[in-house]
């Protein structure tokens, strides 16, 4: 029984890292259609904003209250993940609908272009940056109306912009002058501190429960619901669902498609970030993060079934419990007398990478008889 | 009677293929127009260039006195061109009830602001009333063109297109949309541009033009439209 347990927490724990990481691209593979290879490069940034973020809670004025910085990390990964993937959208996935194979040749260039920005940047200037863009974008929103549609609308922005490039420039200097490890560029793998009370388990029936790996869990399953109520419930869900199925026809009702696109892969963007910050928890974080994700994300919207929340989820919960199955030999515990040479396959493949490599050959082998994926669903064929 | 609806020297392509050759046409607010003309004569691609997934390469198209030849189809629809595709388009995983709603995005305030469907719809179609929890796709053809023009007038358009409406559907339910649409005009005085196959349907329009490769070759009133020219245009 302890056993069963064991291994289903262990499932439900590798499963919902696979699920938070898969949740955006479930959205923007799944339901646009979007090949994204820089999607693992969105996870990176999340998680990297994840550790800017905490080293500015190690500030001495922040201090006090360390424990809080994973509830400022998981909206503003959310954000910065998120305004990366529009700006993406918006410059490079846009002009390239309907072309899947340039799509994936230029995503994988943005995601070669990303990596090398980590590595060759520093975080605090990287952080200005980014948040000058935020600011730039968001700028239109905020003012109103009436001053951006007025004569003087071109100074207007271009106030916007200084303004936003101002404030860049002082975070980033700011950030610079207090957090030393952040104001030279650092290609090295960095680490997150856990706050104290995420070190350490939960004891339960002679059990320990990992708290990092609970708060991914409770965090994964935040996402999902947030994700599930999102699309279901809400009018810019319905849009969103609607111009997936039929695109022509939801713009002629009025529906304007290109905002659409734009939130939509903002939101699968953004959802990469908060994967990154669960990243975070688990390892350290580099520059390669992303791409060690990136093909497992695939593989789980793909057996899903492209296009299927429930099959995303039910997909990456089945690859998790297979991988703990698989990876740490428990057949051999459950079925100690087995014949000699299945105890040494199944010994063979007992090792993390042995057992991806596994379950990717039984995913290319159910893939064979079931293209569509566990829940095959007709997904949008994206028009130019 | 104002006029809604004005196209001239229009000419639109299918990639490279000439499809629409110099095309005028207007539609009057309260009235019915007709397009007729056998398969394959562009009657489809003029009713696609009007709400914009076609753009027009040369001549223009006046909605209400205003140049919509660039704007985007939601854009017009905003503007008040609701729209009835051939084949209905459905959004199949959707609820009647959700397909309905999406309609309401064409109100100028959008569907942010307008929640609540307008029940006259019910009375027009009763039948929807019925199926509001059900998947659009899982609808009979007959029941998914009532959905189909129901979506659009809940946009209150001043436009009406209408591709086809009474295509592949049992006499019964050609009838009650053949209702609708003409009360629709009584009461509430919008123009509806209509490409129609089924005789009867035709008769009821107040003015036709009858197309052929591409182009207007005949208008006038509908009364003056004689057997023998219906026989010449729509018999294939």
């Amino acid at each position: 029984m302890e056993l069963f347990f064991e291994s289903l927490f262990n499932g439900v724990a590798i499963g919902s890292v696979l699920m938070v990481a898969a949740l955006g691209l479930a959205i923007v593979f799944g339901l646009m259609g979007v090949i994204n290879l820089a999607h693992g490069e969105l996870i990176m940034l999340g998680a990297y904003t994840t550790y800017v973020v905490q080293l500015i809670f190690k500030l001495p004025a922040l201090q006090s209250i360390y424990w809080a910085y994973i509830l400022v990390a998981i909206p503003l990964a959310f954000v910065v993940s998120g305004v990366v993937g529009i700006l993406l959208e918006r410059t490079v996935i846009r002009r390239l609908y309907g072309n899947p194979l340039e799509t994936l040749l230029a995503t994988w260039g943005v995601s070669l272009i990303l990596q090398q920005f980590v590595r060759s940047v520093p975080l605090a200037y990287a952080s200005g940056i980014i948040f000058a863009l935020l600011v730039g974008f968001s700028f239109p929103f905020l003012l109103p109306k009436k001053l951006l549609d007025g004569p003087s609308s071109q100074l207007f922005r271009a106030v916007g912009w200084f303004g936003s490039a101002i404030f860049g420039i002082l975070l980033s200097g700011g950030l610079a002058s207090q957090i030393s490890t952040i104001s030279r560029a650092n290609s090295r793998n960095v680490d997150v501190t856990a706050p104290k009370w995420m070190r350490g388990g939960l004891e339960w029936m002679n059990l320990t429960f990992p708290v990092p790996r609970l708060v991914i869990i409770a965090m994964t399953i935040l996402a999902v619901l947030a994700v599930l109520w999102f699309l279901n419930r809400s009018i810019w869900g319905m849009r969103i669902r609607a111009v997936t199925q039929n695109r022509s026809m939801s713009d002629c009702l009025g529906i304007p498609t290109d905002t659409v696109d734009v939130l939509t892969f903002g939101i699968g963007s953004g959802l990469a970030g908060v994967a990154g910050v669960a990243v975070s928890l688990l390892g350290s974080v580099g520059p390669n993060v992303g791409s060690s994700y990136i093909v497992g994300c695939f593989m789980v919207v793909v057996l899903g079934g492209v296009g299927n929340l429930f099959g995303t989820i039910l997909a990456s919960f089945s690859i998790g419990l297979l991988t703990d199955l698989i990876g740490a030999g428990r057949l051999l515990s459950l079925w100690p007398n087995m014949p000699s040479p299945l105890a040494a396959t199944v010994d063979f493949f007992a090792t993390t990478s042995m057992a991806q490599v596994m379950i990717f050959a039984l995913i290319v082998i159910f893939l064979q008889f079931r293209p569509g994926g566990l829940f095959p669903l007709k997904g949008r064929t994206v028009e130019a | 009677m104002t006029t809604l609806l004005e196209i001239t020297g229009l000419n639109t392509y299918y990639g490279e293929s000439h499809i629409l050759r110099d095309v005028d046409l207007t539609v009057n607010s309260g009235e019915m127009v007709c397009l007729v003309g056998r398969n394959g004569v562009g009657k489809t691609t003029l009713l696609k260039s009007v709400i914009g997934l076609l753009r027009a390469r040369r001549g223009d198209i006046l909605f209400e006195g205003t140049l919509v030849n660039r704007q985007a189809p939601h854009v017009r629809a905003r503007a008040g061109i609701g729209y009835v595709p051939q084949g209905r388009e459905i959004i199949a995983q959707l609820t009647v009830e959700e397909n309905l709603k999406l309609g309401m995005e064409a109100l100028p305030s959008g569907l942010s602001q307008n929640n609540k469907i307008d029940s006259f719809i019910y009375e027009l179609f009763p039948i929807l009333q019925e199926f509001l929890s059900r998947k659009g796709g899982d609808l009979s053809g007959g029941q998914q063109q009532q959905l189909a023009i129901a979506r659009a007038l809940l946009g209150k358009p001043k436009l009406l297109l209408l591709d086809e409406p009474t295509e592949g559907i049992q006499p019964n339910i050609v009838q009650d949309i053949e209702n609708a649409v003409r009360r629709i005009i009584a009461e509430t005085g919008i123009g509806v541009l209509l490409v129609e196959q089924h005789r009867h349907f035709v008769r009821q329009a107040d003015r036709y033009y009858a197309m052929q490769r591409g182009g207007i070759v005949a208008s006038g009133a509908t009364a003056d439209l004689s057997s023998e020219m219906i026989q010449r245009f729509l018999s294939v």
